[in-house]
């Protein structure tokens, strides 16, 4: 059996073009349609907010980009190479699991129950992939971890387990584990949804330093609707698989067009 | 009636001991095979491709419903018409590894199913390939669930080696018979075997425990 051919441009060329693009991605479980031909491009150094109701197919864009799980249609690129699809005689087929896993190194993620390795210490979680599939040396995968782990604030609990650390504590080392690997862009994933209230600030701090210190290019879906507001640069709000509405902060939380923006927000706003 | 000799209990314990030292011998070969074969049956069932996975859960399915002791005479009595002649030891450890084997993949299979899918995502986010993350990640944390079903199948293996007495292995249930042939008596020889076994079950299961919990405890899982 041939493999299709898709005839969309194996690379992304010009001055301005997107870090990330989304080219009418679509995404369905069975019958179900969770992204519906989505087009979306992020710009390097962008902070994007995705935010909608649940079922809305915000997570699944993240899951998409970090290649967690197959595209039905459509092709992402990022940093102007395909990441869905490789070249293969003078096309485009889908990619395989080669492919796939060279294209992950561009992007790292962090999942709301944090998802480090629990036999693992916080220090060996952080050099775990950069010695085994970056190839670093130990003694440089383990400075580099420290100054991490010291950027989060975890430096201190470097040799400690998961166990042993509260959910902050986890979700700030796992955002030093994705750093490790010197991501392009960084995916959170309702990375403060799984935490108590008092110790979702250490998180949305450390998130917040990235954005002003580091510049990275950042996708994150949340429910904090204030975090948004104070820190991306777009918020984009998803509704039945597709984009509702996009803008400015200022424009989707001050004066949002789309009614289903409006009726979103204002029951997200009475249930706070 | 209870005729009880001491005299003899000493007179056969040399022979016993040393035929004790067989049976852990026989017990830690097969057990050693079973974990390792144990493994590529659970790995194995795991893949995407048909033509291994099928037919390895197929032969796993079958050793489990088919009794060990017909394994054990297959290999030692119909290998040969096959061209395989093997000698006792190497038979009856084939034929205890392979039935073992086959136990253990299920309860490594319940070990690898119990690491939550989150593992496998961040695994795959951090570009590590399947072979590490099965080495690094999974395995690791599949062990400690894994390790009270291993625990008990190998006290299982121990209880289960006088079955290589059939095909004339001498360990300690094949010595106990001779002894009791050769001077008519069977009462001290297999209450010693069934003592000895006793001596050596109840401190293993005991010592296990123990380990699991400091297994854990190392691992850093609770």
């Amino acid at each position: 059996m041939k493999p299709t051919v898709f005839h969309y441009p194996a690379k992304l060329e010009g001055e301005d073009i997107p870090l990330v693009r989304f080219h009418e991605v679509t995404k369905r479980y069975g019958d179900l349609v969770v992204l519906d031909s989505l087009d979306l491009d992020v710009a390097e150094g962008e902070m994007v907010a995705i935010i909608g109701p649940s079922g809305s197919g915000k997570t699944t864009v993240l899951r998409m980009l970090m290649a967690l799980e197959k595209i039905n249609d459509g092709i992402i690129y990022v940093d102007g190479e395909p990441l869905t699809h490789m070249s293969r005689n003078g096309g485009l087929v889908w990619a395989d699991e080669k492919h796939l896993r060279r294209q992950r190194l561009n992007i790292g993620m962090c999942f709301q129950h944090f998802n480090l390795f629990p036999h693992m210490t916080a220090l060996e979680n952080c050099i775990e992939a950069p010695v085994q599939v970056l190839g670093m040396s130990k003694a440089d995968a383990i400075k580099r971890a420290e100054e991490l782990l010291d950027m989060v604030g975890m430096l201190e609990k470097a040799h400690e387990h998961p166990s042993r650390l509260s959910g902050g504590q986890q979700q700030r080392v796992a955002i030093a584990r994705s750093l490790a690997m010197r991501p392009k862009v960084m995916l959170f994933d309702e990375v403060t949804s799984a935490l108590d209230p008092e110790v979702i600030g250490e998180v949305t701090t450390v998130i917040r330093k990235l954005v002003h210190k580091h510049n990275l290019t950042m996708l994150m879906v949340t429910h904090q609707m204030g975090f948004a507001k104070e820190i991306s640069d777009r918020v984009c709000f998803f509704y039945d698989g597709k984009i509702e509405e996009q803008g400015p902060p200022d424009q989707i939380f001050g004066n949002p067009k789309s009614e289903r923006t409006q009726q979103f927000l204002s029951a997200v706003l009475e249930a706070n | 009636m209870f005729d009880w000799r001491w005299e003899f209990v000493w007179q056969i314990t040399p022979r016993l001991v040393e035929a004790t030292g067989r049976t852990i011998l026989a017990a830690l070969l097969g057990y050693g095979i079973a974990m390792v074969l144990g493994l590529f049956f659970a790995l194995a069932q795991r893949t995407r491709f048909k033509l291994v996975n099928k037919p390895i859960r197929e032969f796993v399915e079958f050793i489990r419903s088919t009794p060990l002791i017909l394994q054990i005479f297959f290999v030692f009595y119909v290998g040969p018409q096959f061209g395989v002649m093997l000698s006792p030891w190497p038979a009856g450890m084939i034929a205890i590894g392979l039935h073992y084997a086959s136990y253990l993949s299920e309860v490594y299979r319940g070990g690898i199913d119990s690491v939550p899918k989150g593992q496998w995502e961040a695994a795959t986010s951090l570009s590590l390939s399947p072979t590490r993350t099965y080495y690094r990640v999974i395995i690791p944390q599949a062990i400690p669930p894994a390790f009270a079903g291993m625990g008990n199948y190998l006290v299982g293996i121990f209880k289960d080696t006088p079955m290589l007495s059939v095909i004339g292995v001498a360990e300690l249930m094949h010595t106990a018979n001779s002894i009791g042939s050769e001077h008519y008596r069977f009462l001290e020889p297999y209450t010693m075997v069934g003592v000895i076994f006793l001596l050596i079950s109840l401190p293993t299961a005991a010592v296990l425990r123990k380990a699991e919990v400091k297994i854990r405890r190392k691992m850093g899982l609770r």
